[in-house]
């Protein structure tokens, strides 16, 4: 049973198309990714996906459910979580607070003016770093943490939404190879222990080859490829579209 | 600037020494007055006035201070031109330093800020150069003793000099403010009075400070009125005037001006000042009475410098208060107030008297025209206007006063 | 006909004149992100200076000489100033630079009132400009002539240095992108050294081509920086072409604006100002402002305080408790208010810090306040009671109003716009006499009888005032705090957690506008009088800089900013006349001493909390 089903997708900014018709899905405890050179058409997708842009036509539904033309806030509250390609956490606040701060915008608590915040959700929270391995480091302040660790406390971040669609754009940009695999094979085990769809662009194609169920290849805005890993790699579409650019089968991607 | 510093800090100190050796003497504690004002404010103002008013605790002191013995000591204080830390300052003045009465201030939102705490304190309260009517009448109260002449005073000692005019059609120009709301709405009532024939054909209102002088000046011009009557002072003034002159606006009509004879306004304008223009003010180096030359000289000769209006003001300001000190025997406050009723004091402009009915003195103004001699304005033509000629009688103001 | 030309003529003489110093205000801002509050003061020093260079010059080459002088001596100071004082703030956190240009204003005023004196200074008219001309009849100046070819002739000049010069293209590009313009090699220091130059000089040629118009005095300073800065936003910061426009339009709004509505000119340019700034947020030629630059560390977390902190505050407490035992009536009066003003800037750090909206016009909801309790004394003969009552609600309604409009700004831009509304309630209740009584105010707002003792007041004041902070606090470490800081901190992360940023922003832009109307409440009985001054700039300055000096990032900082400068102010009153230099001197050192504000020096000394600790180690 798929969680999110998008239909025809399109937009077009200034008479140019950004994207063109576009139709996939994802299903519970899948990871789909989503890859095309730049300029394909990636961030527009996303973006529709999460509210930032309005499609100009096409559907986007999540368990049945039309999340089309919502604002980023409803799309959110409906089960879609996000992680950011350039990290987004609260630098002021303690790797904790950060996780807990979700935890009461979920539990819609955000307008309470007077318990303390830092004493709510705590073990949840707690529990939520644990799982992600920054339970050491609760109490530092976001924003001294190492590049790495702050996309573990996006993780569990989006986690703590409870969502059932996890986009992430780029969850592995700027990190060592080594940590690129560690976050990626956290983020799967999550995933499939919590049946939660994920759908992620990336630039390292070891990274998406070694972690996606299926992949999904934009060029020019139009979908032009789709299936598990080996379907696509051997896609003549897709490594034209990729020769182009010379980044598809490069040992260290396109990065 | 550097010298006023120092001589207050030196009359000080000269006044607590001789209240030291004094002390021995007569066992008497020196009567305290607090003052307050705008010196970092307006201190083109202010410090004429605080050496005015330093010349006469001098006198005072010198000739054995007041009750019988007891010397004067002034606590001063900056007002930093804001009505709330007058206030403060004024309970300062009375709960820390125990002054017996309050003196000063300038601005009128400063004095009327000052004469309500001075109710609410009981406690008297000299204004001495708030211009505004309504310290007197309005807003007036039981503890509060205006000085100078009010805003209606002069209006009205220029509206018997306007009325002669032939003008028919005026234009006004005043900063938008109370000052010169009430000093348009006075002239031109009472001139309205005086003459049902003349009308008023355009206002201009700049914001203090804040005159966009060339475009008033048209905008007056445009309405093509054959006098004006002006309020603007200060900086405002020596551009309106500049961009004016040069505009031809003031040819061939004749301009009624407020306060424009005073020193501190006409001064600055040097060779520029407007020749012709009708307007209060004070030509300190032409009254040829006893009781101002001796005032001159004294000034002269204690601070190397020209009185300007404002030390007029400040001398008259503590001469009232060792007069109602004399008159009331005490320094109880209630008695003082009551000595201030109808007191008379000698100035250097004649004898005033501080009305029972308003609280108002009858100091007057001059009034006169400007001429340029020697390449600064000064005024010709001029004669004194006792403020009692202008103010109305009792029965009118005591409709005007709270009960 | 010829009138409208000759009105129109003169709306742009005065329009050249403001574009000059605006340029440099812009110019300066765009690339050191400094908002220069001292530029008013070099306008006023370029014309002190040149009516003393012309009064020693003769003839019309000493005239020029004296405007050329001027500018280049003020461009001298400005370098003076970047040198020796601001640069030693760039890592400050953002708009703590303005704290120290503001401690430059109260110097340079009282040094100018020692060098030359109280008197306004008129200097000579242009020699071979002093006529007029005449055009369609009318009489025009011919110096005004001159000086509507000068805006134009000065923005060419300028377009010319940053589109044809190397230094003019680092100018521009650190305009777009400070941080690139490091990476790229370039002498930062350098560069903001001339920047300063080229801006102050601006000013100063400005306040020299004043003096053939106007007498040089003590106000310049503060008369010409407001109007500055209104049409530096309304052009777009940073925008010379922007600023030009906006000359225009305020000249020429001030021109045709008196004719229109004589009576109105005090409050027209900031009607302006908020109508732009609603329409377009950037001004009319501004881009989106780059994210806050970077470089000071971030603000580092909140914690609840500590069980030392928690018994100081409670010894604390029991010493203000018993005070009134022990001291005098006036030293209850002055604490009186140092609880009103720890108030008053507690709510404004409410906004600034933990809300990220900084307020240039907080006066507007602290004078609200007053005058709603003022008001209803005066026309409802309403008490004490009432009026404390209605004190905040009416603060609170003004600023749900306004910050509707606010919020939907930031930076620099939603700052100026508070100043616009300020500016708009001040006009109001500066000039509508028949119901606020305009600026004789309004009188005999005293206590109910059993407040008016000096102690029972104090006990009010302090029952109110800490109860305000308490509950401000208390909002701050609530759920909605956090979520007003996390829309702060990341407004993309906080958008993508379901947090509705503006909404909360406007939630706490109203709460902070309220507990500054309980602060203007107090404030109103504790002197019995209510007065326009109440809203001015200058009150909204102080607001500023209690909670600058105090420290931004922290929270105690503006109950001890508010008790450091009005214990300093008071008392530097008392002693002497050249209060406002020593105070502007021991501002400007305070923030070269303490570049975070007093309380987060102090934090930085005191011991480290576990959590750093533990942070020390996991960092090992």
């Amino acid at each position: 049973m798929s969680i999110l089903q998008v239909r025809d997708l399109t937009k077009s900014f200034g008479g140019v198309q950004a994207v063109r018709g576009v139709s996939f899905e994802v299903g519970a405890g899948e990871l789909l990714a989503l890859i095309g050179p730049n300029g394909a058409g990636k961030t527009t997708c996303f973006n529709m996906l999460n509210g930032q842009i309005r499609p100009d036509r096409g559907s986007v539904t999540l368990e049945g459910r039309d999340l089309t033309g919502l604002s980023p806030r409803r799309i959110w509250r409906m089960g879609v979580g996000r992680t950011f390609q350039i990290t987004a956490t609260y630098a002021s606040m303690t790797v904790r607070e950060n996780v807990q701060m979700v935890l009461l915008s979920r539990h819609r608590r955000l307008f309470d003016l007077w318990r303390p915040a830092a004493s709510e959700y705590v073990d949840e929270a707690l529990d939520l770093l644990e799982q992600v391995g920054m339970r050491p480091q609760a109490d530092r302040p976001c924003g001294v943490l190492a590049y790495g660790d702050v996309k573990r406390v996006e993780l569990a971040m989006a986690l703590a939404s409870e969502p059932r669609l996890l986009l992430m754009d780029e969850p592995t940009a700027g990190m060592a190879p080594k940590e690129r695999i560690e976050l990626m094979a956290l983020t799967a085990e999550l995933v499939r222990r919590r049946g939660v769809a994920v759908l992620f662009t990336e630039h390292d194609m070891d990274v998406v080859f070694a972690h996606a169920h299926r992949i999904i290849v934009l060029s020019r805005g139009a979908l032009i490829a789709s299936g598990p890993p080996p379907v696509v790699r051997d896609d003549p579409d897709v490594q034209e579209v990729y020769l182009g650019s010379g980044a598809m089968f490069a040992k260290e991607g396109a990065a | 600037m550097t010298v006023s510093r120092r001589m207050v800090l030196g009359s000080s100190v000269a006044a607590v020494l001789a209240v030291g050796l004094a002390g021995q003497a007569l066992a008497a504690d020196p009567v305290r007055i607090g003052e307050i004002n705008s010196y970092t404010g307006l201190p083109a103002f202010t410090i004429p006035y605080r050496n005015g008013w330093e010349l006469a605790v001098e006198e005072i002191n010198a000739k054995g201070g007041v009750l019988g013995g007891r010397k004067i000591v002034v606590v001063s204080r900056d007002d930093n031109g804001k009505p709330d830390d007058a206030v403060r300052i004024a309970n300062e003045l009375v709960t820390a330093e125990k002054v017996h009465l309050l003196a000063g201030t300038f601005f009128s939102h400063i004095g009327l800020a000052v004469s309500d705490f001075a109710k609410q304190n009981k406690t008297l309260f000299i204004a001495a150069e708030p211009l505004t009517d309504a310290i007197t009448w309005e807003k007036g109260n039981r503890y509060t003793f205006r000085l100078r002449p009010s805003n209606y005073m002069q209006a009205a000692m220029l509206v018997e000099e306007a009325a002669k005019l032939p003008a028919k059609r005026w234009a006004t120009v005043a900063p938008n403010y109370e000052y010169g709301q009430s000093a348009v709405a006075v002239f031109k009532e009472l001139l309205k009075a005086k003459r049902p024939d003349v009308e008023f054909v355009t206002e201009q209102w700049p914001a203090q400070g804040k005159i966009d002088a060339g475009s008033t000046a048209q905008a007056l011009a445009a309405g093509n009125p054959d006098a004006i009557f002006n309020v603007t002072f200060g900086p405002d003034l020596s551009k309106f005037v500049r961009e004016g002159t040069l505009r031809g606006l003031f040819e061939g009509k004749p301009v009624v001006s407020l306060l424009t004879g005073e020193p501190e306004y006409l001064d600055p304008l040097k060779g520029e000042a407007p020749e012709g223009w009708i307007v209060t003010g004070y030509p300190w180096d032409q009254i040829d009475t006893a009781e101002h030359k001796a005032f001159l000289a004294a000034y002269q000769k204690k601070f190397n410098d020209y009185p300007r209006l404002g030390s007029i003001v400040g001398y008259v300001t503590m001469k009232t208060a060792a007069a109602a000190l004399e008159r009331a025997g005490s320094t109880d406050a209630e008695k003082l107030v009551d000595a201030m009723q109808g007191l008379k004091v000698d100035t250097p402009l004649g004898a005033i008297t501080y009305r029972g009915s308003d609280h108002q003195a009858t100091l007057g103004a001059y009034v006169g025209k400007i001429a340029v001699k020697g390449g600064r304005g000064v005024m010709t033509d001029w004669r004194y206007a006792d403020g009692a000629a202008y103010l109305p009688p009792d029965e009118v103001v005591a409709k005007r006063r709270p009960q | 006909m010829g009138f409208l030309v000759a009105q129109f003529l003169s709306g742009l003489a005065h329009a050249s004149s403001l574009f000059l110093v605006a340029a440099g205000l812009s110019i300066i801002f765009g690339v050191t992100r400094i908002v220069n509050f001292a530029h008013g003061s070099f306008y006023m020093l370029g014309a002190f200076v040149a009516y003393s260079l012309a009064d020693r010059l003769s003839g019309a080459l000493g005239f020029w000489g004296a405007v050329a002088g001027a500018a280049v001596f003020a461009g001298l100071l400005g370098v003076a100033v970047e040198v020796l004082l601001l640069r030693r703030l760039y890592r400050s956190p953002e708009l703590f630079q303005l704290l120290a240009t503001f401690g430059l204003v109260l110097v340079v005023q009282d040094l100018a009132l020692a060098i030359w004196g109280p008197e306004d200074l008129l200097g000579p008219r242009a020699p071979g400009l002093e006529g007029i001309v005449r055009i369609l009849g009318r009489p025009f100046p011919q110096y005004d002539l001159l000086l509507i070819a000068l805006g134009p002739a000065v923005l060419g000049l300028l377009w010319l240095l940053f589109h044809r010069t190397r230094w003019g293209i680092l100018v521009r590009a650190a305009t777009e992108d400070r941080e690139m313009t490091g990476a790229l090699g370039v002498k930062q220091t350098r560069l903001f050294t001339s920047v300063l130059f080229l801006g102050t000089a601006l000013a100063g040629l400005a306040g020299a081509l004043q003096v053939p118009r106007e007498a040089a005095n003590l106000q310049m300073d503060i008369n010409i920086v407001v109007e500055a800065f209104v049409v530096v936003v309304i052009g777009g910061m940073g925008s010379v072409a922007g600023a030009f426009l906006a000359s225009l339009l305020i000249g020429q709004l001030q021109a045709f604006g008196i004719l229109i509505f004589p009576q109105v000119t005090l409050v027209l340019v900031f009607l302006v100002m908020a109508l732009v700034l609603v329409v377009r947020p950037y001004g009319l030629l501004g881009r989106p402002q780059a994210v806050p630059r970077a470089g000071h560390a971030p603000e580092t977390p909140i914690a609840p305080a500590s069980q030392g902190a928690r018994i100081a505050w409670a010894a604390a407490l029991a010493v203000l408790l018993a005070l009134p035992l022990a001291v005098g009536d006036y030293a209850l009066v002055v604490l009186t208010e140092v609880f009103v003003l720890a108030l008053f800037a507690s709510s404004l750090h409410f906004a600034m810090g933990p809300g990220g909206m900084v307020s240039f016009g907080h006066a507007a909801y602290f004078g609200l306040g007053a005058y709603g309790a003022g008001l209803l004394m005066k026309h409802l003969g309403a008490g004490m009671v009432p009026g404390l009552i209605a004190a905040p609600l009416a603060a609170g309604l003004g600023a749900l109003v306004f910050g509707w409009f606010c919020v939907r700004l930031s930076g620099v831009y939603l700052a100026m716009l508070t100043l616009a509304f300020a500016q708009i309630v001040w006009s109001v209740a500066f000039q509508w006499y028949s119901v606020t009584g305009g600026d004789n105010g309004i009188l005999g707002v005293w206590p109910a009888a059993w407040a008016a003792p000096k102690w029972a007041f104090y006990y009010l004041s302090l029952v109110l005032a800490g109860g305000g902070i308490y509950l401000l606090r208390r909002v701050i470490f609530s759920p909605f705090g956090y979520a007003l800081r996390a829309g702060r901190d990341s407004p993309l992360r906080s958008d993508a957690i379901g947090i509705p940023v503006k909404r909360h922003q406007w939630a706490a832009f109203t709460l902070s506008g309220a507990a500054a109307g309980l602060a203007g409440g107090l404030y109103a009985y504790s002197k019995g009088s209510v007065f326009p001054n109440l809203i001015s700039i200058s009150t909204s300055v102080d607001a500023l800089v209690m909670v600058l000096l105090g420290g931004v990032q922290t929270l105690t900082g503006p109950i001890v900013g508010a008790a450091v400068f009005h214990g300093l102010e008071t008392e530097m009153v008392r002693h002497t006349d050249y209060w406002r230099l020593l105070l502007g001197v021991a501002i400007i050192a305070m923030v070269l001493v303490f570049p975070q504000g007093v309380v987060g020096a102090l934090e930085r000394l005191r011991p480290r909390r576990p959590g750093q600790a533990r942070e020390e180690a996991v960092a090992r």
